[in-house]
């Protein structure tokens, strides 16, 4: 069919062709007229369909395209206005019989009178993000996010199914536990990826500052305020917005966040009228919410509209093996990003790591791999090229288990073995100067207060006889 | 012996994707072209799988359909089955055009309208 060359005239001196101008483009894009037929298909569609467009123009765009999406509900018929564009992932059958998994993105095209006369519809080939989505799944993962401990896996079970809904999440978790991560994955995996996926540091900004940063302000609505701002609200608008420390947002801003959640509807500063946006939000904090609920500094009722899918991701330290997954994880990472010769890691080295605590979790733990890389000349990391607080730590805690088991050699052995066990016993352990008449006495008020002071059962813990924790309860003045 | 087709329908064309189609045309054709019978059977559910064992069990010598997974056509075309692919349009045209002897794969059977003049 010889059609005559389309041209895009006013955006240049001179006109230019249409067709030449969508060639250019490296994602597959089609037009179709208002019955959906197809009107142009550019190289890579072209490409990516083997069809070419004078074989297909005036076929209907499902015949073409084979895209399941268009057979099953055409995004066409389901476009509604005020969204305008729709993303749906599917997957089209091309001429070749391959089944390529694509994502599409469907959108009306309106004449400078608003009224619709056609439809683009852009194709995005996603086989390589679909097979890197498999292989980072065997490497026991989400998005970012990597572990193979039970806590883990639960969170990596719910987190596709939390990404498919609209509704508020709240993480919680101690800080370097991956909370931004969990934020970002569950954006990445939802059907709002297209759009953007804004991240607000409540406690960043002054009350003030955050009142205008979150929900904008009119020109002339403050000193200073030059410009209408659109706040970030609006710049989420069909996407994610990710408030990280909840805990801190002020009580004031708390209330205007809560009329949001409620009316989705956002009031800029100064402004009379308020602003429709479709944002999902995400918060995360590291605070004690309900305790803070408790002292009056969080309210209540935000907690309930924020909790409504509640994520809390485990600290590093209750992980288990996902520490030397981590630490092998990273080390791969930095091995290739500081291209150094590293083989991993001595086994003194790993030892520590293994052993150490990680109050500032995986965060902590990637920067210390990341140290230990830079500063290591060798072909494995040694103890050395560790940080020093962490070694540090190691000694501290041999030198206390040292002198402790110094001293529970000075103990009866029947004692010890029971000290061993007990709650305090590293304390009492510590006590040098104290005689065994103090001692024993403290033994036995722990014993009664643990037998919640049924005799038989502490001279059963003490491993004595009844008599015998008698008479000595009665030397100490102890006896009723 | 009359030769069976099943043509894979969507709505009145030929559906433009094996896998998806949840209504089948089967006709049996006389050696000289007629259609001795002919049938619509409404699938409970579109699987290529299960239009593959009914194409088997049916004893159907041509499938008549638009975009269809290399997986399911070799499979057809290894268990002797025709398998005409990349058909757009209406099933009766493309219907007529293979007891015509004139089907092909890939042959577009829509009357179309030039670019600009669908009336709108």
């Amino acid at each position: 069919m010889n059609t005559p060359t389309s041209q895009i005239t006013g955006l240049f001196n001179h006109p230019i062709a249409f067709k030449s101008l969508m060639d250019e483009i490296p994602l597959g894009v089609t037009v179709l007229d208002t019955k959906r037929r197809i009107i142009l298909l550019n190289r890579s569609m072209e490409g990516l369909t083997g069809f070419v467009q004078q074989d297909v123009e005036g076929i209907p765009c499902q015949c073409v395209l084979r895209c399941n999406i268009c057979i099953e509900s055409c995004p066409a018929q389901t476009l509604r206005e005020e969204t305008d564009t729709k993303c749906m992932e599917g997957n089209i059958i091309n001429r070749d019989r391959q089944k390529i998994p694509v994502r599409i993105t469907f959108s009306p095209i309106r004449n400078t009178g608003g009224t619709t006369i056609g439809f683009m519809e852009v194709v995005e080939d996603i086989r390589f993000i679909k097979e890197l989505d498999a292989k980072m799944g065997q490497a026991f993962g989400f998005g970012h996010l990597i572990g193979a401990s039970p806590q883990m896996e639960k969170i990596f079970r719910v987190l596709p199914v939390i990404a498919q809904s609209d509704s508020s999440v709240l993480i919680t978790g101690e800080t370097g536990a991956g909370k931004d991560f969990v934020a970002e994955a569950i954006h990445q995996a939802s059907p709002r990826v297209r759009d953007p996926f804004i991240k607000v540091n409540c406690g960043a900004l002054p009350e003030t500052l955050l009142e205008s940063e979150l929900f904008g302000h009119q020109k002339g609505a403050f000193t200073g305020a030059f410009e209408n701002k659109p706040g970030r609200f609006r710049l989420a608008h069909n996407g994610t917005l990710y408030l990280t420390e909840i805990g801190d947002l002020p009580l004031s801003l708390q209330v205007k966040l809560l009329t949001f959640l409620d009316d989705k509807v956002v009031h800029p500063l100064g402004s009379t009228k308020g602003f429709h946006v479709n944002v999902r939000v995400i918060a995360a904090t590291h605070r004690n919410l309900e305790k803070m609920v408790h002292e009056d500094r969080f309210r209540e009722d935000l907690l309930f509209r924020l909790n409504v899918v509640r994520l809390h991701l485990p600290p590093l330290r209750s992980r288990g093996d996902d520490v030397r997954l981590l630490l092998d994880h990273f080390l791969n990472t930095f091995i290739t990003e500081f291209k150094k010769p590293i083989k991993g890691f001595s086994a003194k080295a790993l030892r520590i790591l293994l052993d150490y605590a990680y109050p500032g979790n995986v965060r902590e733990l990637r920067n210390i791999v990341e140290y230990a890389i830079n500063v290591c000349q060798e072909d494995l990391i040694q103890w050395k090229h560790l940080p020093s607080y962490v070694t540090d730590v190691r000694t501290r805690e041999e030198r206390e288990r040292e002198k402790s088991e110094e001293q529970l050699v000075a103990f009866p052995a029947h004692i010890e073995a029971k000290t061993a066990k007990e709650p305090g016993a590293e304390e009492r352990a510590g006590d040098l100067d104290v005689d065994w008449a103090t001692v024993e006495k403290r033994m036995i008020m722990e014993a009664m207060i643990k037998a919640k002071g049924r005799r038989s059962k502490a001279a059963a813990l003490l491993g004595w006889g009844r008599s015998t924790l008698w008479r000595k309860m009665k030397q100490y003045g102890l006896a009723l | 012996m009359a030769k069976k087709v099943l043509i894979a329908l969507h709505g009145n064309e030929v559906a433009p994707r094996f896998d998806l189609a949840t209504e089948v045309l089967i006709a049996s054709l006389a050696p000289d072209g007629t259609v001795q019978e002919d049938k619509i059977l409404v699938l409970p559910r579109a699987s290529a799988e299960k239009l593959c064992h009914m194409i088997l069990t049916e004893d159907v010598g041509v499938v008549i359909c638009g975009g269809i997974e290399d997986e399911y056509f070799q499979y057809l075309t290894w268990k002797r089955v025709k398998v005409l692919d990349s058909v757009m349009g209406p099933f009766e045209t493309a219907l007529e055009r293979f007891r015509e002897g004139s089907l092909q794969e890939g042959a577009i059977l829509f009357d179309r309208a030039r670019k600009g003049q669908d009336g709108d």
